[in-house]
């Protein structure tokens, strides 16, 4: 390392723009604040020795310099901030309602535009790979940076002495010089102090100072930053981070996915209830209620129980359960058990449990050829009738619709049943196709014989539940606490000083803050009253 | 309960003209010849401010009471909170730093937000289950207050743009500045077109395909663009110019597009109208009035330090406290719904502009159009963003 002496006898670090004692401006070393080509000192980070600005030879040099750049940072954001404007255009892909592939759904739905959105990847923008690495660039940025300048600021904030060298002073933006006899420097200290200043003298010079701690708030808020994307990343580790969906119907234990088998729900009841005009408690919104053309949903509703099951070390054998909780979830409060929370997410009304049929004469309703059930979550492929019929299930479509002409199921979920039956009268071996479905009933052939009736059905309800484990939220929380601690503690505070020098005819008053120079000079006015000190002008000429 | 809505609608009536009175003293302050502070009409300004704040406050716990939960959950009731809230900051601003130019401009935007949310729909509407949260409140609320105290930044860039541009030659500065005015002249016509058009009942309905389905669409203001495919089927109404374009397919999409081009066309009016009669760019004209009473480096200070007080607050009510609400609704604090993302936008916006100005020095004038910048976004994600790119939190 060259280190450098200054004339005052402090021995500085290689890079050091001003010395860390007295401030004085170190010759050779100008350049690198820029403060060469002008009247006043760069006091960004007291002219301390950062690395960034003191090394440029090797490969790391050149990465570190990168990184710890402010504009670099500021260019990262940025392009931030227009690549998620972007990915805003269109709806990304996980909030298209479509079986349609994405590729072709772009192109349809928003044409050209569209097709070339989808190509660049902005429809899956938020987890792509580019925009994960901008993140993570920003990340480095900050870790970067802020090494970069705390240190050195540290030191050398800790290291100033109240006399300072007279370029310092001179160079000052907040500068006055005062010729007088009767300077009443007593008052003035005592004015400082009643403004919660904290002073400083060494040979009759002074250093006030005040909210020091203030400057340390980017580098606490950066600190909460990485926490913050730390806890981001964790997610991508199981054991922190669960996150599943299970549908359970009305009347059913599933196996809560996610729980490695260890829990068990039973939905007891599921309730979707709206508001009602006639209701005198929802009367108020009578007229947003008309103005609706649907019904607006007031509450969506689980009851469930919860168990676990206590014989999971034996495999094979039929689970056992024990109930362990019992409670509601809704929007806004999930159900909480262990290290889990199902969260109220989706639901469906009224799908088909079960549904019954006969059969009878095609011309005549009322003949009756035999009767059977279907259980639709365990359709069976025939059905043995009593009177010797005998039914083959060809085709089930749990959620019929017709598209292009054919028949064909929209989701898995039975929402609309539709079947092709073969119907095989007794002791026949040819059988009568026919296609039955809800509202819907198609004799596949002219000259068949019987016909099917639908004769009762059952429903229920069905809730759909975000299974939820996270480890990271502690993580996440922190990071977010420490972070807004960081830029309170930055953004109201400032941290100020005021240099006093004695001169032969009088005294030298220089000031300077991080920010809101208005303001220190309000503050620096009102410190001077009654002590016979002018008041210092701001040097600094707004280039507007 | 229905006495209470007509309690807080006269309440918010009586705020909007009590602010525009104040708006006055504030111009009257143009005429001391002091420079920095004056004496009685800035003191009757901020008081009379004040008397219109408490007003407002008035309306929001009046409707809370109507409607049994806090007004903050329609495009209406949130766009005169985050006015309301624009003149608490302009307050404390003017607290700290008693600058009575910047109600004279605060004032009028704040006034021009009320109204522009009166022309939503304003009854009381019930809650859909998400929005049945506390943090709905304290989300919504604190976001707004911090988008108010950002927007002071706005106001007070404006002041200094408006005074520090050089008008004598046409540059950038000078187009865009030109530019903002033309789009305050945009709203101003929305919000007095829209109330024109609304007090004759007029009323042109067609009938279009949407999504395969003929449907009916009834237009409040005469039709520039009609609806794709369109048939007018009101009589005596004005045929449209055009059709709108195909892909504009939602059910709103084509009158949305009509009201946007009626505001666009008034502005145009209204502006180049002013523009003709003064004979020279409207900032032009104002900068003279104002050069007397403005400190360059105090108003620059002033947007800065609303950037400085209002980011912690924004960050905690439109990041934050919006994580936990949407942890607790949706099991996702975070889900890149495009408010969300817009909230994102701006908060890194003013990252971006903390960093310049701390780090690159970025004062006076780039620092002005930066907040400039800013409340552009703030205003895209409280309007646009409702009304085009709607996602969960669509408020409309
Ligand atoms: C979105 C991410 C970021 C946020 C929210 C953020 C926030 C902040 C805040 C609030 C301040 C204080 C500003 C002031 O007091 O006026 C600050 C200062 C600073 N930030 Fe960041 N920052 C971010 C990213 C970055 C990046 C990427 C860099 C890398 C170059 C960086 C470097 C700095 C530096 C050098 C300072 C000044 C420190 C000082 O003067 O002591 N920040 N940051």
């Amino acid at each position: 390392m060259k280190e450098i002496t200054c004339e005052c006898g402090h021995i500085n670090p290689e890079g050091t723009v001003l010395c860390e004692e007295c401030g004085k401006p170190i010759e050779k070393n100008q350049h690198i604040d820029g403060n060469d080509e002008k009247q006043l000192l760069n006091m960004r980070y007291d002219g301390s020795a950062r690395r960034s600005q003191t090394y440029n030879r090797t490969i790391v040099d050149k990465v570190w310099n990168f990184f710890s750049s402010v504009k670099v940072g500021v260019t990262l954001i940025f392009i931030t901030v227009i690549a998620s404007a972007i990915g805003t255009i269109f709806p990304q892909e996980e909030f298209i309602q479509s079986t349609v592939d994405p590729a072709i759904h772009y192109r349809d739905q928003y044409g050209l535009a569209g097709q070339i959105y989808y190509q660049l990847g902005f429809h899956d923008l938020f987890s792509s790979w580019w925009y994960m690495i901008l993140l993570a660039m920003i990340g480095i940025s900050i870790v970067i940076a802020s090494i970069d300048r705390f240190f050195p600021l540290y030191k050398t904030l800790k290291k100033q002495k109240p006399k300072r060298h007279e370029l310092f002073m001179k160079k000052q933006r907040i500068f006055g010089r005062t010729t007088a006899e009767d300077i009443d420097i007593d008052r003035f200290k005592e004015n400082l102090k009643k403004r919660r200043f904290k002073i400083y003298e060494q040979d009759g010079h002074l250093l006030a100072e005040k909210n020091r701690f203030a400057r340390w708030g980017p580098y606490v808020n950066h600190i909460g930053l990485i926490i913050f994307l730390l806890g981001a990343l964790l997610r991508f580790v199981p054991a922190f981070y669960v996150d599943e969906f299970i549908w359970v119907r009305e009347g059913e234990t599933a196996l809560i996915s996610g729980t490695e088998g260890e829990f068990y729900i039973k939905n007891e009841d599921f309730t979707l209830e709206t508001y009602d005009k006639d209701d005198p408690e929802d009367a108020r919104f009578k007229e947003a209620i008309e103005n609706q053309e649907g019904p607006i949903p007031k509450t969506f509703r689980t009851d469930a129980t919860i168990y676990e099951r206590t014989n999971k070390d034996v495999t094979g054998a039929d689970p056992e359960l024990e109930a362990v909780k019992e409670g509601a979830a809704t929007l806004n409060n999930p159900l909480k058990f262990d290290d889990y929370a199902l969260y109220q997410s989706s639901y469906q009304l009224d799908e088909f449990k079960d549904m019954s049929f006969k059969i009878h004469d095609k011309d005549d309703d009322e003949t009756n050829h035999g009767e059977f059930t279907i259980d639709l979550t365990d359709p069976q492929s025939t059905y043995e009738l009593e009177g010797g019929f005998r039914v083959e299930v060809v085709n089930y479509f749990p959620d019929y619709e017709m598209q292009d002409g054919q028949p064909e199921s929209v989701t898995k979920y039975p929402r609309n049943p539709a079947f092709v039956f073969n119907v095989y009268p007794p002791g026949e071996e040819e059988a009568e196709t026919s296609f039955l479905g809800i509202g819907a009933n198609i004799g596949a052939s002219e000259d068949n014989q019987y016909k099917l009736g639908l004769t009762g059905f059952n429903v229920r309800d069905v809730t759909g539940l975000t299974v939820k484990k996270d480890h990271t939220l502690g993580i996440i929380s922190l990071g977010g606490a420490i972070f807004m601690i960081g830029v309170i503690q930055g953004m109201y505070w400032n941290h100020r000083r005021i240099w006093l020098q004695p001169r032969e005819d009088g005294v030298w008053i220089a000031g300077h803050t991080n920010k809101n120079w208005y303001a220190l000079r309000m503050e620096i006015e009102r410190a001077i009253e009654d002590t016979n000190i002018e008041a210092p002008v701001d040097q600094y000429e707004m280039k507007s | 309960m229905g006495d209470w809505t007509t309690i807080s609608g006269n309440l918010l009536y009586a705020a909007f003209f009590i602010y525009l009175i104040a708006t006055f003293f504030f111009a009257g302050t143009i005429r001391d010849k002091k420079k920095g502070k004056s004496k009685i009409a800035g003191n009757i300004g901020i008081t009379i401010t004040i008397i219109g704040f408490v007003t407002q406050i008035g309306y929001f716990i009046t409707r809370w009471m109507a409607s049994g939960h806090a007004p903050v959950s329609n495009l209406f009731e949130y766009t005169t909170f985050f006015g309301m809230m624009l003149v608490f900051a302009f307050i404390v601003l003017y607290f700290i730093y008693r600058v009575d130019l910047l109600g004279l401009f605060a004032l009028p935007i704040a006034l021009l937000l009320i109204a522009f949310a009166s022309m939503f729909p304003t009854e009381v509407s019930p809650l859909v289950p998400s929005l049945q949260s506390h943090w709905l409140y304290i989300h919504v609320t604190t976001a707004s207050l911090g988008q108010g105290i950002l927007s002071v930044s706005f106001v007070a860039g404006l002041v200094f743009l408006i005074s520090q541009v050089d008008q004598s030659k046409r540059s950038k500065h000078t187009y865009w500045l030109e530019f903002v005015i033309y789009i305050i002249a945009v709203t101003l016509a929305f919000i007095v077109l829209s109330s024109s058009f609304s007090a004759m009942n007029y009323e042109a309905t067609f009938e279009a395909p949407i999504e395969g389905q003929q449907a009916e669409i009834t237009y409040e203001m005469p039709a520039i663009a009609g609806p794709n495919e369109g048939v007018l089927i009101s009589d005596d109404r004005m045929a449209p110019l055009f059709q709108a374009p195909e892909w504009m397919r939602g059910e709103d999409a084509a009158k949305k597009l009509n009201t946007f081009l009626w505001a666009i066309l008034g502005g145009v009016v209204l502006y180049w109208g002013t523009r003709l009669i003064l004979r020279k760019r409207i900032a032009a004209s104002i900068q003279p009035l104002l050069n007397k009473k403005v400190n360059p480096e105090l108003v620059d200070e002033v947007s800065y330090r609303a950037v400085a007080i209002g980011f912690p607050v924004f960050t905690l009510g439109a990041l934050i406290f919006a994580m936990i609400w949407a942890q607790q609704a949706w099991d996702r604090f975070w889900g890149w719904d495009p408010k969300e993302v817009w909230a994102l936008i701006t908060f890194f916006f003013y990252a971006a502009y903390l960093h310049l100005r701390l780090s690159r020095g970025w004062q006076g004038m780039k620092s002005a159009w930066l907040a400039v910048g800013g409340f552009g976004i703030i205003m895209f994600n409280l309007i646009a963003v409702n009304l085009i790119i709607s996602g969960l939190h669509s408020y409309a």
